[in-house]
């Protein structure tokens, strides 16, 4: 006799399962628990917008309001992926607006999206309330005034470094004046200036606003009347933080902020003028966040405003903090959890400020909770790596960028391979890796052996062979995405490997030494992967096994081969399909 | 290799026999020019020179791919040809020799990885300024026999100007405030701007400042006065 409990109590145990890959073990217990856990599931997350089709969500799922689609490939973002590869959201956005009449929430990430989209989504979602657009493109502002217009109950508007063509600030005016649900704002990636009293009234009427970032364009003098409008405020991000010299500017400014009791984190800062970085001294001792990787200040200053901020828990700065600043950091952010430093001139080859190694290691020694690196920088040796890493195993993501590509330990002159091997033994909760400088198959080796839980990993100009390769692939148990660039890796540990492809989400290689004889293996004996090669010259001959591949771009898929690469990737269906006609 | 030691070596000639330095501005866009045109897929096969593609690369195997082979350990760049170029081409000097080479980093694409929206905005911020060092201005007081220069760069706020030319003048210069200019001192610091008008120093931006400021003038309070009406 088979005893179950009824379908609304098991509903409801569901309920309290959020996490993806628990809901599918959910499913999978049996059928009926499949059939209730699929039309109770709420949130879903799509990696990789290729992995499954439109129709294949929308029929498994059918009472969904929240949805989350990636498109491009993550090096997309570093200009590898070209033009026109991809990522449309328009299918997915005709079909939830068919299937889904009450989603409430869509996160794109490097996708394209149109303003018919846009327009769609205002129209066909009654209760939408949630648009955040990461790293998106093909959208102008008039698809912006459609959302505004008419997405009634709209509580978060999120444009984050997103590409949008920008024909005029108008249409921040056309929010109604019922709109009052607005609780987050951020429309930094901006480039033309919005109405400015459209944008006071909108603030002025929105008593839930807890996050809003302005862009570059908004004037230092016009934000203290908003910060006055909305002293609730949790994360602000400044427009451009200059003024002329005004005294009356400072003044409001620092009233303001005062005023400003729940503010926790600050971003912006375009254009800093270092005389009014006083101004939210009264914010500091708050904040939690503080993002200054746009504010080319220097060191004094820096290290004066991060002394205020002993509950800093995320530090984003350009490399004009420079060791001494670090050094501060870790002397006074002992909350600390993510540090990230961009350089401040990439391309010049001498440092032109005094950021070294030793910042790095000066705040892994001071700040116990740090977890999350993310660290460019000019000079780097092994010694540096081992201290770092014992001193903080519980890191979780290490991305380092030694700019030089190749370059070896400064001291020693040998490769980082022991450095990074220490990492990877010490951090044993690693999930994100992001290798640099002078790199043999010994690191490889070394993250085989111990980065079980990585389940990213980012590897330029680095490695002797396929061994290199080999060693990720069958030792790193939890990988899900592998990005390679300018490696001497080829067929060899690919073909040894196939069945590890199918257990991740993408592979990434370009400039590597893959032949398009080993892609046209792989597409014929894995069905479930899409294999695209991406012959952006035209230089590819097909009739050549051994003709090697530019880029290659690997992902498992239930939806089968897309139907919109543009001419230049080719698969074997179409050479197929080329030589026939 | 860095730009500037390209720059010190290269040098062209002018009619007279005399050798020009060129500015690492124009070399950057001649350089740029010569390598846009560049055939580029010549450079990505080079990298394949070395590498022996065989047919048995194509067959499934059990056992660890390569343990045929001795993987070396190599602590120099030679990994492969296109390396070993690199440090053999600093000097640049014959574009064959840079198209097979790998490029210079501003060549090398996605590379670092930063953003081009990070690079775009401090880029931004080095090209309002003007190449090679220092943003030079004449700065002229009223009364003074002779004329004084100051590099803008070497402040980075209205204040620190300020202290500067008080400091180099013997004067003072006073508080500015919108509304009265810098009534209350003897002096109020002028400039002439890239169209050519004469501004009071203190209204716009700093950075707007620097980047249309060609001269400065310390202006005797009573003729800045009559700049103040005019307005």
């Amino acid at each position: 006799m088979v005893y179950s409990l009824p379908e609304e109590v098991l509903e409801h145990v569901f309920s309290f399962i959020t996490l993806d890959k628990d809901r599918n073990a959910v499913s999978l217990v049996c059928k009926s628990w499949y059939e209730i856990e699929r039309w109770c599931r709420r949130r879903i997350f799509v990696g990789n917008c290729y992995a499954v089709s439109p129709s294949i969500m929308t029929r498994r799922f059918p009472e969904v309001r929240s949805v989350e689609l990636k498109g491009k490939p993550h090096f997309a973002d570093f200009n590898l992926v070209p033009e026109g590869w991809g990522g449309f959201a328009c299918p997915w956005i005709s079909e939830m607006s068919r299937a889904y009449p009450w989603l409430e929430e869509i996160r794109l990430k490097r996708m394209v999206v149109t303003d018919e989209s846009l327009e769609l989504i205002s129209t066909s979602f009654k209760n939408f309330k949630v648009l955040v657009l990461s790293s998106c493109e093909g959208f102008s502002t008039d698809g912006l005034a459609a959302i505004a217009a008419n997405c009634r109950n709209l509580r978060k508007l999120d444009l984050r470094e997103s590409e949008v063509m920008d024909l005029s600030g108008h249409w921040l005016s056309h929010f109604p004046n019922t709109c009052t649900s607005l609780e987050s704002l951020n429309i930094a990636c901006l480039g033309s200036e919005v109405s400015f009293s459209a944008l006071e009234r909108l603030v002025g009427r929105s008593p839930n606003l807890k996050i809003l970032r302005l862009n570059r364009a908004v004037p230092l003098e016009k934000l203290s009347t908003l910060l006055c409008r909305a002293p609730q405020l949790v994360e602000l991000g400044t427009g451009a933080y200059s003024s002329g010299i005004r005294s009356d500017v400072y003044s409001s400014l620092s009233k303001a902020f005062l005023g400003c009791k729940e503010l926790k984190g600050l971003s912006g800062f375009w254009d800093v003028d270092p005389s009014y970085l006083l101004a939210f001294y009264s914010v500091c001792s708050r904040l939690t966040s503080l993002n200054l990787s746009y504010a080319t200040i220097r060191s004094p200053d820096i290290t004066k405003v991060i002394s205020q901020c002993p509950n800093l828990q995320r530090l984003w700065v350009l490399d004009h903090v420079e060791d001494s600043g670090l050094n501060a950091v870790a002397l006074s952010c002992k909350d600390l959890r993510e540090l990230r430093v961009f350089p401040s001139d990439p391309y010049i080859a001498d440092a032109n400020v005094t950021l070294t190694e030793q910042g790095l290691v000066s705040v892994s020694e001071g700040c116990p909770k740090l977890q999350s690196v993310l660290y460019f920088c000019r000079q780097m040796s092994n010694s540096a790596l081992i201290t770092i890493a014992r001193n903080r195993p519980n890191l979780i993501c290490f991305r380092l960028c030694v700019i030089e590509p190749r370059a070896p330990d400064y001291l020693t002159l040998e490769p980082l391979d022991v450095g990074f091997g220490a990492i990877v033994e010490h951090c044993k909760e690693l999930r994100r890796l992001s290798l640099s400088g002078l790199l043999t198959d010994r690191v490889f080796e070394y993250i085989g052996r111990h980065a079980k839980r990585l389940e990213m990993l980012s590897i330029a100009f680095a490695g002797n062979s396929d061994l290199g390769l080999h060693h990720v692939l069958s030792g790193c148990d939890g990988l899900r995405k592998l990005e390679i660039r300018d490696c001497p890796f080829g067929d060899k540990a690919l073909l040894a490997n196939v069945a590890k492809l199918e257990t991740m989400r993408s592979l990434w290689m370009s400039s590597c030494a893959v032949s398009y004889g080993a892609c046209k293996f792989l597409s014929q004996k894995m069905p479930m992967l899409n294999v695209e090669v991406i012959d952006e010259n035209g230089s590819l001959d097909s009739r050549f096994d051994s003709c090697p591949v530019e880029k290659l771009y690997i992902y498992r898929t239930v939806a089968g081969p897309r139907s919109d690469m543009p001419g230049y990737i080719r698969t074997i269906d179409r050479d197929r399909v080329n030589t026939i006609s | 290799t860095s730009l500037s030691t390209i720059h010190h070596r290269r040098k062209i000639k002018n009619s007279a026999g005399d050798p020009l330095p060129i500015t690492t501005l124009q070399f950057t866009l001649v350089f740029l020019e010569i390598y846009n045109n560049m055939d580029r897929k010549r450079s990505s096969l080079n990298l394949f020179e070395d590498i022996d593609l065989n047919y048995k690369a194509t067959e499934l195997r059990l056992g660890l791919p390569g343990t045929d082979d001795q993987p070396e350990i190599k602590t120099s760049l030679s990994g492969n040809k296109r390396s070993s170029s690199e440090m053999e081409s600093s000097t640049c000097t014959d574009e064959n020799e840079s198209r097979s080479a790998s490029p210079t980093k501003e060549q090398v694409v996605g590379w670092p990885p930063v953003r081009s929206y990070r690079r775009n905005i401090v880029q931004g911020k080095k090209e309002s300024s003007e190449m090679g060092s220092g943003m030079y201005v004449k700065v002229s007081m009223d009364g003074a026999p002779y004329l004084r220069k100051v590099d803008l760069k070497m402040y980075r706020s209205y204040e620190e100007l300020m202290e500067g030319l008080q400091k180099m003048f013997k004067c003072i210069i006073g508080l500015y405030s919108e509304r009265e200019g810098y009534n209350g001192s003897q002096h109020a610091p002028t400039y002439e701007d890239k169209d050519g008008d004469w501004m009071l120093v203190g209204d716009v931006p700093w950075e707007m400042f620097i980047t249309s400021c060609k001269r400065l003038r310390i202006m005797k309070a009573s003729e800045a006065r009559g700049l103040d009406d005019s307005l």
